[in-house]
């Protein structure tokens, strides 16, 4: 799960060149350097990113951090101030959005209100040409697949927010372009009709075998959704792996912050006997083995379901309760450790329920915690 | 992240042009056909009329003769008090139309817009039946005995002052609306419940935020009414002669150039210290709705300023009372539709006056007419005259409608599509035509047609229109393209469309609406035009206006009233349908 997940997953961290796929095939999308300067401010900084054929891929990140302006370089929509796109190995750093082989779908739909349904599907199709009988067909069957064959007359402003991005989606995927990408295309939606089309847009990508590239500042759709997460802050990448990786083994403070309740302890290193440990305001802690401990000092970076409440193991905490969450399938706990610092642990069903100003006693396995510079 | 040192610094795009240059016809147009002749005529206005060398003798002349600094000071005063009063009219109609619901306030907007759209010669026409010494309102007074003699309406200070103020009365409502409109009016409610009078809430939080809207409507007032000679000269008497009369003298008359640069320097510089002022104080960008950034007075000004306002919110709030103890606080509600209904009654009613008179079948404009029959627009259809003018109005007005909506729309588009920091400046640059007296414009384009063979031919004519609309088509068709997703362009091209399809097959037929609107405003603009006119289409070659102002100049008779019915149901016809597609695309 681990090294061969990061082995294509070149990042502003490693070698400016991607190194080529096993096969010898090129990727199908390689962003090389690219950047974006909108006079004094950096919208995107050089960066490095290859994208595999048949991959789901999400650019994850808070606002303002980079994103969807990758995004808009790679449709062409916006004009590069540096480096280049390659597309199947081939330079497409200079074709016109209209002639690239992308879709993109839009936060807002962009649904062109005085065509309807079945025309606004079928524009991409005229755009290139095609004979009118196989037009009508693609139309059909675009429809058919998000399940709207029914609502083909019917003008955009007539649906709602769910029917509309289907319709959005069904544009998108009529004509097939090898590389779709998606701006935060169910921001609009709420909870439940977000849920149910996530699972619509896998079925998709299943379907079609295209390769998606997905953005969202919403963590828990990253989780469910990718193949890949390419975590951006600060207009750079963060961090790029699979979701199980990037929850796992969050290479940065920003990274295991943003995805995940984490509980971060910063401190100092200890060398002495066995593994080296990490000496912070609450206690002495035991480094993951993986960690070599050279420099100052870190963090370790604790999940909140690796948390246990009780003494015995390997680094234990201590601290008052001051809050007790329950979340439906699960119960938290925030403890005060004293020192502003506050801890979060996950209860198991059926453990008892501590209650508030009561003292409490949690430890992890150090080989749970994460270690961040 | 070192590597991002060791890019190429050259930028690696493909060049595209900017989307400016789509703004260069109008661009040129404009300095070729309005800022260079108007520059021209100032510096005329600098040089001796024999030997063109540098000469203040112009200035001097007018500074030293009587009759020149009393016809400014007539003018200034003239303006200053059609603003005012426009104001005072114009401010409880806007008010009243800014609470309404939106499809209400666009149905109610039509009793502006028709006497907006009006050409000012059918309204003063209608003004000279309705006042004159034998006209409807005399003959009422007379003939109900409330009077002996027939009262002077007109011919004097009262009757340019009625018409001026119904002239202006409807720019200085739409110039306001849009702000008032756009105050929230749950800051009044806020205001009330945190313990603020009616009265206090109306004057501290909303007459406060409607401000610069007043200001705006009071500029633009006082601009137009600098330059206009129609109302003066047919309402008012010698005493009430206006600068642009003055102007239209010293061209047609005299051909004193140097003189009339002059005369037209001062009307310019009147009317750009008043742009100068406003914008120290106010910011222009509210002028033209490209949303204010707020400016406030600073320190003590405000302070004043606010102090004043507590004044009236005192001094109402302390007559408010009485009068809702004495006619009950139904009565207080029914004060505002009631003075709305007013001014109302007076924009729209007068004109209407002209038409029965145009069905009469006395030889004279007697009211009520003796009886009624189409004699007169038999006389009308049947005069080569008439007849002439009328379609070479038609023409000329279609000509300028195509040509300054695809010019204006071509600059709309290109200040939509690029965020230059020049784009302010074109805006202005674009808008200018609407700001400068016309009759500046007129004089400085009758100079530059003569020297181009231009005067007297309907390409001239269509030129001079042109500058006039583009402003409105501009504005128009900014409009529509401000609430112009474009990301449905954007989305257009990623799907596959080029920007010449894009355009023709996503933008178009979404601010189609607009685009017709413009077509319309800018056909109705150049049909009603009569500044340019009088200069420019001489001799047999004239427009319906023009011909309009000799009859009216010669002799008034039943014609003209027949004449003014068919502009009128024209003008309003066309408005009524750019309304319509102004509003639902």
């Amino acid at each position: 799960m681990t090294a061969t997940e990061t082995t294509h997953s070149t990042t502003t961290h490693s070698a400016p060149q991607p190194m080529p796929h096993a096969d010898g095939m090129p990727p199908k999308l390689l962003v090389d350097g690219l950047s974006k300067q909108y006079g004094q401010v950096t919208a995107l900084e050089p960066t490095q990113l290859a994208v595999e054929k048949g991959e789901f891929l999400t650019l994850l990140g808070p606002s303002g951090s980079g994103k969807t302006t990758l995004l808009q370089l790679v449709c062409g929509l916006v004009d590069r101030s540096s480096g280049r796109l390659f597309i199947d190995g081939v330079d497409q750093s200079d074709t016109p959005v209209h002639q690239r082989d992308i879709g993109l779908v839009f936060q807002h739909y962009a649904l062109f209100p005085h065509l309807t349904v079945a025309e606004n599907v079928a524009f991409p199709l005229k755009m290139r040409g095609c004979a009118p009988g196989e037009l009508g067909r693609r139309v059909k069957d675009a429809l058919d697949m998000v399940h709207l064959g029914h609502l083909a007359d019917r003008f955009p402003r007539a649906l709602s927010g769910g029917q509309q991005q289907r319709v959005a989606l069904a544009r998108c995927f009529v004509y097939q372009p090898s590389i779709i990408l998606m701006d935060e295309p169910l921001g609009a939606l709420d909870k439940k009709l977000r849920d149910h089309m996530q699972i619509e847009i896998k079925r998709l990508h299943r379907e079609t075998g295209t390769t998606i590239i997905y953005v969202t500042h919403d963590q828990e759709e990253a989780l469910a959704m990718s193949d890949r997460i390419c975590l951006m802050n600060h207009a750079r990448i963060e961090q790029i792996g699979a979701p199980h990786d990037i929850y796992m083994r969050p290479r940065t403070a920003f990274a295991a912050d943003f995805i995940g309740i984490s509980n971060i302890f910063r401190g100092e290193f200890v060398h002495g006997d066995g593994r080296p440990r990490l000496s912070t305001p609450h206690g002495l802690f035991v480094l993951p083995e993986a960690v070599t401990a050279s420099g100052k000092g870190g963090a370790l970076v604790v999940r909140p379901e690796h948390l246990r409440v009780g003494a015995g193991a390997a680094n234990s905490i201590t601290g008052t309760v001051t809050e007790v969450v329950y979340a439906g399938s699960e119960t938290r706990v925030i403890a005060d450790l004293g020192a502003g610092t506050q801890a979060i642990l996950r209860l198991w069903p059926g453990e008892p329920v501590p209650r508030l100003g009561e003292p409490v006693t949690a430890g992890w396995d150090a080989d749970n915690a994460a270690f961040v510079p | 992240m070192t590597m991002a040192l060791s890019l190429p610094a050259a930028s690696p795009r493909t060049w595209r042009p900017s989307p400016l240059w789509l703004a260069v016809p109008g661009f040129l147009l404009l300095v070729v056909f309005f800022a260079f002749p108007v520059a021209r005529l100032l510096v005329l206005s600098v040089q001796d009329t024999e030997t063109g060398a540098f000469s203040l003798a112009s200035f001097a002349r007018i500074a030293t003769t009587d009759v020149y600094i009393r016809v400014l000071g007539i003018t200034f005063k003239i303006a200053g008090y059609t603003a005012l009063f426009s104001l005072l009219l114009g401010y409880p109609l806007a008010y009243w139309l800014a609470r309404m619901p939106d499809a209400m306030r666009g149905r109610m907007l039509i009793f502006v817009m028709v006497p907006f759209w009006t050409s000012y010669l059918v309204k003063t026409f209608a003004f000279m039946l309705l006042l004159g010494r034998t006209g409807v309102v005399n003959e009422i007074l007379v003939g109900s005995g409330v009077v002996s003699q027939p009262l002077a309406l007109i011919n004097n200070e009262l009757g340019v002052m009625i018409g001026m103020v119904h002239a202006m009365v409807p720019l200085a409502v739409m110039t306001m609306l849009p702000v008032m409109a756009g105050i929230d009016r749950r800051l009044v409610q806020a205001a009330q419940t945190l313990g603020a009078s009616p009265a206090h809430a109306f004057w501290l939080v909303y007459f406060k935020l409607s401000l610069p809207g007043v200001a705006a409507a009071g500029l633009l007032v006082f601009i137009s009414s600098l330059g206009f000679f129609i109302v003066p000269a047919f309402l008012g008497g010698r005493r009430e002669t206006m600068l642009a009369q003055l102007i239209i003298t010293q061209v047609q008359e005299l051909l004193n150039w140097s003189f009339a640069g002059a005369l037209a320097a001062m009307m310019l510089v009147a009317a750009l210290v008043s742009c100068w002022v406003y914008d120290r104080v106010f910011g222009l960008s509210t002028v033209t709705g490209q949303g204010s950034d707020g400016k406030e007075a600073t320190g003590r000004l405000r302070l004043a300023g606010l102090a004043v306002l507590h004044g009236l919110a005192g001094a109402s709030a302390l007559l408010a009372a009485p009068v809702q103890r004495l006619f009950g606080a139904r009565a207080g509600r029914a004060m505002l539709p009631a003075v709305s209904g007013a001014v109302i009654v007076f924009l729209v009613a007068p004109t209407l006056i002209v038409i029965p008179i145009a069905f009469t079948t006395s030889q004279f404009l007697e009211f009520p007419p003796p009886g009624y029959g189409l004699r007169w627009f038999e006389t009308y259809f049947s005069s080569p005259l008439w007849v002439s003018a009328t379609i070479r109005s038609f023409l000329v007005a279609g000509a300028t409608a195509v040509a300054a909506t695809i010019i204006g729309g071509l600059a709309a588009l290109a200040l939509a599509r690029s965020n230059s920091r020049w784009n302010g400046a074109i805006f202005a640059f674009f808008l200018a035509p609407m700001i400068v007296p016309r009759i500046v414009i007129a004089v400085g384009l009758f100079y530059l047609f003569a020297q181009l063979g231009l005067v007297a031919s309907d390409l001239g004519l269509v030129i001079g229109h042109t500058v006039l609309a583009i402003p409105f088509t501009l504005v128009t068709i900014a409009a529509v393209l401000k609430s112009y997703d474009t990301r449905l362009d954007q989305a257009a091209a990623t799907l596959g469309a080029n920007r010449l399809r894009t355009l023709f097959l996503i933008t178009v037929p979404l601010v189609k609406g607009g685009l017709i609107a413009a077509f319309l405003f800018a056909f109705i603009t150049s049909f009603d035009e009569l500044t340019i006119a009088i200069f420019v289409s001489g001799g047999v070659k004239t427009t319906l206006p023009k011909q309009m102002w000799d009859d009216m100049i010669l002799q008034l008779n039943p014609t003209l009233a027949a004449v003014s019915v068919v502009v009128f149901v024209i003008v309003t016809a066309l408005l009524l349908v750019a309304e319509r597609f102004r509003r639902s695309p």
